[in-house]
């Protein structure tokens, strides 16, 4: 770990215009992620901004039916919000299929979505890595790749996103709010704010330098039945290989969105549309185009046969 | 003393603390914070550095510059020491791999250099510093490469004519199973505090064989081993990992010397892996040739492994030559040379993995005879040690571990049929393997202080979370005749007596056996102050009572002795082990194909039960490891840069608490004459040798799917489960 100065945030304004105004200045909320990966170097601030005092910590209704839910509500208190419980069950159940109740204590709702899209080859810094050291190549893409990329990944790059709570965001059209540096503010719909590896694979997301997270906004609840499966090699405290969250309708319509396959969550609204078809042909249309290794292609049978069952699961 | 002889009957027949369930007398300081570990011991000794192991970056090759100006000038930072500005340091004790010196490189995260510093925090940062250029080389890194090239190490092992017994057998299984590497994992990674006292040394450390490691560290660091002192009495986990001297220990003596200071050194997480040592990977080819009637005539268990030029492979037929009858017989171990970490010792080294090929080759024999997977092993019961028909079994219950089990676990509502019992969208399936390890002894010496009639013991003997101070105490009290708590132990100081260490679960016997000897001698002392014949003394609540007069022992003032059990020629007529019957069941997810355990049963035959609550802990502990074995755990060596490329613990997945419903343990009440005055064997090991093929052979009773290739992920199997709808 490299050393750094630190400071606490007095208003997201000043906090964006903090981290803006200096050469490799970062936020800091819960660090879950960030802390681990300045101890191994892989992220070396050289200047912390804590938003902690920042308030940013309610569940608010919105004027249209929906949550705005602060950048710095915890994990566990969302996923333990009644509101959230009752009506976006898929994000209370995505939340506590990820990492653990220490973890989720600790973690925001803003720090979540920004945790790095990664790789075991990331977290190695003598091994090639485009993600961490630009240019050096991808170790990944004819090395161990079991838990990675299918779909959207690039030469560069076939990290996976692997986050759960996104997965439901993205699911329920969930949109960022944020606060430039500048004072003034912009909303990101989720499917927007993570990004594909492309040629640029250490961009995770679409923020701007100083750009800060205020809030995520759900939209109205959708009714249906709200499932979320992660499959996984042990129960918990493991990545998903593949992850479902879906909302479906007893008429047999619904949304599908896949975490542990792509770079961001992976929702395709074409594909879904076909859920009355079944999961086959879901699962066909939302993996076009994918470029499995041999040590992965089992994730798009996983994919089908994993919303096989979760649509079997709704209509039971 | 002298274990010449079969026991005969002995004071722990009618024991009324050994044996007896009885909470670890260090519990409460566990819990409390107050059993420091090694990198705790910030007492011991002040003024205490903070170094930090940097390891290399490649595989193979030399280092060709190392640019420290950089870390030499970062904050806090009080010195450097560099591998090739040392003299290659030399080999301890089955110590292969290259520990630290010079400018070669032999495998991945072998130490290069140490930065001592005021802080850890400077250290870590300040080794970030240094740069280092390497000349890389081609290594060998893919045993599936080089696996069929294999020399043979030692003879085969064979008896009859196997290839024409088995070209005639009825019935014939030939498969092959192969396991991956696997890292010990243990919570406490390795970690010494090092102080120099002009030449005398001591390292305050976590290892599990104290006397190996003093004399080690003599032959490492090129000094006389009289001159160190090593101090280990908490140590938190070992599985075979701390079995010998580490670069932990090497780098904090060398980086103490170079700092002028005490060093403490925790070897991070992310090295473990690669700079310490794994168990290796294995390809099992198995031919099992039978009758109908389910005798086993021709037997082959072939292995092929792999390890660092010199040392031996994981063997995994260790316990084949023991388990099952058969009149002709092959057994050959296949070792390659490999540039990657050095495989060592881990929890029951060669039966944990080769119990995952024999045992479900047993299942599939079975499954092609028709025959109950128990009643097959029973046919196939010995009567002596099949592989060497002169030698007997000092005392054997397979049998009724399996039979007990069988009952214990409701194995008679097992479908023969596999893939017949479906509930919603889980598939069910139950298991069965035997399970057998040996139960070797060593010798082991203790010392016993008494005084104002309480009792002091003090061996070298050491607590890898065991709960030997606990069994120590136990026999110290049941000899002494006094309560639990007037008895103190005190282990893992190399000051004290050698004892048999921690390691191949020989320590719970041997180590109490020796405190067991101990006590004989100080029990004749009180005899010689108080004037009786403490040979046909009773001792009990603080009493003596002999020849029907009664003693105090607090009247016998302060006496110390000291004694060494030792273990005669007369076992080696005996094949002294273990075995149990392991039973699992399993539910599949018949879309997803996860496997989740559902109960896991294990009746162990290990003897007397020392203290049936910590061996319990270790059997199922074991269990846990096992499934672990059978399930997710794998070290993925990318065969490109020489490495394990998973090397922590989001990346190598042991299984967590929700892996593991419901577990049960049953002891038989058996008692071995043979292995020691205790009777007692251990089970450290035992409970890895069998459950993770009770695992896999459930899932294939729940599934119809027989995978032979560890572990059992989904992927391997996911286009072989029942179509969806």
């Amino acid at each position: 770990m490299k050393a750094f100065t630190y400071e606490r945030a007095t208003s997201p304004e000043q906090a964006a215009a903090a981290v803006a105004g200096r050469d490799g200045a970062k936020f800091i909320a819960g660090g879950t992620n960030l802390l681990d990966l300045m101890k191994l170097q892989i992220e070396a601030p050289t200047h912390l901004v804590d938003l902690q005092d920042l308030g940013l910590d309610k569940i608010d209704a919105t004027r249209d039916g929906g949550l705005r839910i602060g950048a710095l509500v915890t994990n566990t208190a969302l996923a333990s919000d009644d509101r959230v419980r009752a009506q976006y069950g898929v994000l209370t159940r995505a939340i506590v299929a990820g990492a653990s109740g220490q973890l989720r204590n600790k973690a925001t709702t803003a720090g979540n979505l920004l945790q790095r899209t990664r790789c075991p080859y990331f977290y190695d810094t003598n091994l090639p890595c485009n993600k961490r050291a630009p240019g050096s190549g991808c170790a990944a893409a004819e090395g161990f790749s079991r838990q990675l990329a299918v779909i959207g990944t690039s030469d560069q790059c076939i990290a996976t996103y692997p986050g759960d709570m996104a997965i439901a965001l993205r699911l329920l059209d969930a949109t960022v709010e944020t606060v430039m540096p500048d004072g003034t503010g912009r909303s990101i719909a989720l499917a927007d704010f993570h990004r594909l590896p492309g040629d640029q694979p250490w961009l995770d997301n679409t923020l701007a330098e100083g750009e800060l997270i205020i809030s995520v906004t759900l939209p109205k609840p959708i009714g249906g039945r709200h499932i979320y499966r992660k499959v996984r090699d042990r129960r918990s405290y493991a990545f998903a290989l593949v992850s479902v969250a879906a909302v479906l309708h007893d008429d047999g319509t619904g949304r599908v969105a896949f975490g542990g396959v792509a770079h961001k969550p992976w929702r395709s609204e074409e594909a879904e549309a076909l859920l009355p078809q079944g999961a086959g042909a879901v699962v066909e249309r939302a993996f076009a185009g994918a470029a499995p290794t041999d040590d992965n292609k089992f994730k798009i049978t996983l994919a089908d046969r994993t919303l096989a069952s979760v649509i079997a699961e709704a209509r039971s | 003393m002298q274990f010449d002889a079969p026991a005969g009957s002995n004071i722990f027949d009618d024991a009324r603390i050994v044996g007896k369930s009885t909470p670890r007398i260090d519990g409460p300081n566990k819990v409390t914070g107050t059993a420091p570990y090694a990198y705790e011991r910030h007492d011991v000794v002040a003024d205490q550095a903070y170094g930090w192991i940097v390891g290399a970056g490649i595989a193979k090759g030399r280092i060709t510059s190392m640019e420290l100006t950089a870390a030499k000038a970062a904050p806090g930072v009080i010195a450097i020491v560099t591998a090739p500005d040392t003299q290659p340091v030399g080999k301890g004790m089955d110590n292969h791999a290259p520990l630290f010196g010079g400018s070669e490189i032999t495998h991945y995260h072998q130490a290069i250099a140490c930065v001592v510093a005021e802080t850890f925090e400077q250290a870590r940062a300040a080794a970030a510093l240094i740069d280092t250029n390497y000349d890389r080389s081609t290594g060998s890194f893919d045993f599936d490469a080089v696996r069929a090239s294999a020399p043979r190490s030692g003879e085969a092992e064979t008896l009859g004519d196997f290839e024409t017994a088995f070209a005639e057998a009825a019935v014939q299984i030939d498969e092959t199973y192969t396991t991956p590497g696997q890292t010990h994992a243990m919570m406490e990674p390795l970690a010494t505090i090092a102080a120099w006292d002009g030449d005398k040394l001591t390292l305050w450390t976590s290892n599990q064989m104290i006397t190996w490691a003093k004399e080690s560290l003599g032959d490492i660091l090129g000094i006389d081993s009289a001159n160190v002192r090593v101090d280990s009495p908490y140590v938190g986990g070992g599985f075979g990992g701390k079995l010998f001297i580490r670069a932990d220990a090497v780098l904090a003596a060398l980086a103490s010397k170079a700092a002028k200071r005490p060093v403490k050194i925790m070897m991070q997480r992310p090295l473990v892996a690669n700079n310490a040592t794994h168990r290796q990977a294995t390809h099992q080819r198995i031919r099992l040739g039978a009758r109908m009637d389910g005798h086993i005539t021709a037997l082959s268990h072939q292995n092929w492994s792999y390890n660092v030029e010199g040392a031996s492979g994981e063997t995994a037929t260790a316990q084949t030559a023991k388990v099952y009858a058969g009149a002709n017989r092959l057994t050959a171990e296949y070792c390659a040379t490999l540039d990657l970490p050095e495989g060592n010792a881990m929890r029951a080294p060669g039966e944990a993995v080769g119990h995952l090929a024999l045992e479900v080759a047993m299942d599939e024999l079975a499954e092609a005879l028709g025959m109950d997977p128990i009643e097959l092993r029973v046919v196939n019961e010995p009567d002596a040690v099949p592989g060497n028909p002169g030698k007997r079994f000092s005392d054997r219950n397979l049998v009724r571990c399996l039979r007990e089990g069988a009952d214990r676990f409701g194995w008679s509502e097992r479908s023969a049929t596999p893939a017949a019992r479906r509930e919603g969208r889980w598939l069910f399936g139950v298991g069965v393997a035997a399970g057998y390890r040996g139960a070797p002894t060593c010798k082991s010496g203790a010392r016993v202080h008494l005084a104002d009639g309480r009792i002091v013991v003090e061996t070298d003997m050491t607590d890898i979370g065991t709960g030997t101070y606990t069994i120590i105490a136990q026999t110290a009290a049941e000899m002494m005749g006094v309560p639990l708590d007037h008895v103190t132990v005190t282990l893992g100081d190399s000051s004290f007596p050698a004892s048999a260490g921690s390691g191949g679960q020989w320590g719970a016997t041997s180590s109490t056996a020796g405190v067991y000897a101990a006590c004989v001698a100080l029990r004749r002392q009180i005899g010689e102050v108080l004037g009786f014949d403490a040979d046909d003394a009773r001792f009990e609540d603080g009493s003596i009572v002999a020849a029907n007069k009664a003693f105090r022992l607090a009247d016998a003032g302060t006496l110390s002795a000291e004694d060494t059990i030792r273990f005669g020629k007369f076992k080696k007529d005996y094949d002294v082990a273990t075995y149990a019957g392991h039973f699992c069941e399993v539910a599949v997810d018949a879309y997803t194909g996860e496997t989740h355990i559902r109960r896991m049963l294990a009746v162990c035959d290990a003897g007397r039960i020392l203290n049936p609550l910590s061996a319990r802990s270790q059997v199922i502990g074991a269990m846990v490891m096992a499934a672990g074995a059978a399930l997710t755990e794998e070290l993925t060596v990318d065969t490109r840069f020489g490495c394990f490329v998973n090397h922590d613990l989001a990346g190598y997945e042991v299984p967590v608490h929700a892996d593991i419903p419901h577990q049960e343990v049953i002891f038989l009440d058996t008692l071995d004459e043979i292995v020691s005055p205790m009777k007692a064997k251990g089970v450290g090991e035992l409970g890895i040798c069998g459950p993770g093929a009770a695992i896999a052979n459930a899932i294939y009773n729940a599934t119809g799917i027989r995978v032979r290739d560890y572990p059992l992920t989904l992927d391997k199997y996911l286009d072989r489960l029942p179509a969806i709808a």
